[in-house]
């Protein structure tokens, strides 16, 4: 492990093409324990896939990651259960890991559901199984955590809940966190740096910083920067439906 | 006590219950029914190149179900038709194939049926020695491979993100899977080995809240089927492979009482 710097993971002008396209392209980032590193954007915009390049998901990819752990716990964006499998909440927890029952109890109750531990996972609802999913994935108490919206589903004071949650782990645990979100305002208070994706980094910084950008603006709508920007940077291209970037 | 051909065929559908409760779990859970299928129609291509050889029946179906299984990960990648596609291609190919060679064979009588549907006159020492060792093999293997399987049959990204290396299990459950085909082969025939995987699975599953119970109750429901299925062919003189299976289908259809109740008392 990089130990002077704290470093978990560092992308390098990475960047993926996959059928004779960019997914995304020159990004670079790294996160560090006890931080917590957001990726924001619209759909399509490559924070999936910046992600899996994060976990070294892909082989041909352009640039580097280094990697300093290999103690990780992930929260895909999307996983569907097929009822073929009859799992409960217990067995989803012991996935990966060999887990006691304390410790199994324990994440469960800080995530709030530990009432559902025999539920079968097919009576949960959307909200309980990300709960769930995000008690697996700290259950093991990782370095780094890879939560690809984590709170989808969950209603909104839920949501404010889990992300206090969330900044309390990267404190307690002191993980590094890499969180995908579409959702600035929600996840401000919990993060330490924000990138921006589409397609590329269109900016990056603090919260507050990335609200008052007028790329941020450009990509999410006046109103999602309640925070008038007195920066303002100049636009060298404009982006088509699928988030490619064309110069202007 | 193992000179007498039924204790042979009961020890032998024994050690096979065994082995396919497991097994078939991943098969259902998988989706690979028809994978399955395929390998095992080619088991008679290997029962043919066995004959011709002269060499070990379960080896050579061993081998010829492995490159069966690389041929179609080959196609996967190279062609457009959808994986059903190419399963049928392979299995009525590989079956095909299998039966003009036979034709050719004139100097070996071959019990076609047998083949097909399975034999218990067929199962000698020997045979018990490899079910029961391959068995023991193949189950061992599986407990390693578990918890990445297990993992990435869940969910493959959360496997791989996590370092359970899912590529690497699959790859063993195929040769997993292969093995079974060529232990069970001269019990139950190429035709019916899957059913055997899956119907005994199939009922667990109704009976069933967690993966666990679901192996047990696979691997309780095969040993049922083979004693009841072994002990229904020796008395009305029926072919053992169709039998075990008839009777694997008989519990399934118990099962289904079962599931009928849990969704009455739901509503």
């Amino acid at each position: 492990m990089s130990i002077e710097n704290n470093i978990l993971v560092k992308l390098n002008n990475v960047g993926l093409k996959q059928n004779q396209k960019w997914l995304v392209q020159g990004v670079s980032l790294q996160v560090e324990k006890g931080k917590i590193v957001t990726l924001i954007g619209p759909n399509g915009s490559g924070k999936s896939t910046t992600a899996k390049i994060a976990l070294g998901f892909y082989k041909n990819i352009e640039g580097n990651v280094e990697k300093y752990t290999s103690n990780i716990g992930y929260v895909p964006q999307k996983i569907s259960i097929d009822w073929t499998l009859p799992l409960r909440v217990n067995d989803l927890m012991l996935l990966t890991e060999n887990l006691s029952d304390e410790v199994i109890n324990e994440s469960l109750t800080l995530t709030g559901v530990k009432h559902l531990k025999d539920k079968s996972l097919a009576n949960l609802s959307g909200g309980e199984f990300q709960r769930v999913l995000l008690a697996r994935a700290i259950s093991k108490k990782p370095d780094l955590l890879v939560l690809d919206e984590p709170v989808q589903g969950v209603d909104f004071t839920g949501e404010i809940e889990l992300y206090e949650l969330i900044k309390e782990l990267s404190l307690k645990l002191n993980c590094g966190i890499l969180l995908i979100s579409h959702d600035l305002h929600t996840v401000m208070s919990a993060t330490d740096h924000v990138v921006c994706l589409n397609g590329h980094v269109c900016c990056c910084g603090s919260p507050s910083e990335v609200a008052k950008n007028s790329e941020y603006k450009a990509l999410f709508g006046e109103q999602a920067s309640q925070t008038l920007a007195i920066y303002e940077h100049k636009h060298d291209h404009v982006h088509t439906t699928d988030g490619e970037v064309k110069k202007k | 006590m193992l000179d007498d051909f039924f204790i042979r065929a009961l020890v032998a559908g024994i050690g096979i219950a065994f082995v396919a409760g497991p097994l078939g779990c991943f098969v259902v859970w998988r989706r690979l029914s028809y994978f399955g299928d395929t390998l095992a129609h080619s088991a008679l291509l290997g029962v043919t190149i066995a004959y011709s050889l002269e060499f070990n029946i379960a080896v050579s179906i061993f081998l010829i179900s492995s490159v069966i299984a690389l041929i179609l990960i080959q196609l996967q990648r190279k062609t457009n038709l959808p994986s059903d596609a190419l399963l049928g291609l392979l299995a009525h190919s590989s079956l095909a194939v299998g039966l003009v060679v036979i034709g050719f064979l004139t100097f070996i009588r071959f019990d076609i049926m047998g083949l097909l549907f399975g034999d218990i006159l067929a199962v000698n020492k020997k045979d018990l020695f490899i079910i029961w060792f391959g068995g023991a093999l193949i189950l061992i293997t599986l407990k390693i491979i578990w918890k990445p399987l297990f993992a990435s049959t869940v969910n493959y990204e959360l496997a791989e993100a996590e370092g359970l290396n899912p590529d690497r299990a699959k790859a063993v459950f195929t040769v997993l899977l292969a093995a079974i085909i060529a232990i069970s082969i001269k019990l139950v025939g190429v035709l019916l080995i899957t059913g055997m995987l899956i119907i005994p699975t199939a009922m667990a599953r109704n009976l069933s809240d967690n993966p666990q119970k679901m192996v047990i109750f696979s691997i309780i429901g095969g040993l049922l089927s083979v004693f009841i299925g072994l002990f229904s062919s020796l008395e009305f003189n029926t072919p053992s492979g169709p039998s075990i299976i008839a009777a694997a289908l008989v519990l399934f259809i118990f099962s289904l009482l079962k599931v009928k109740q849990t969704i009455q008392l739901k509503n």
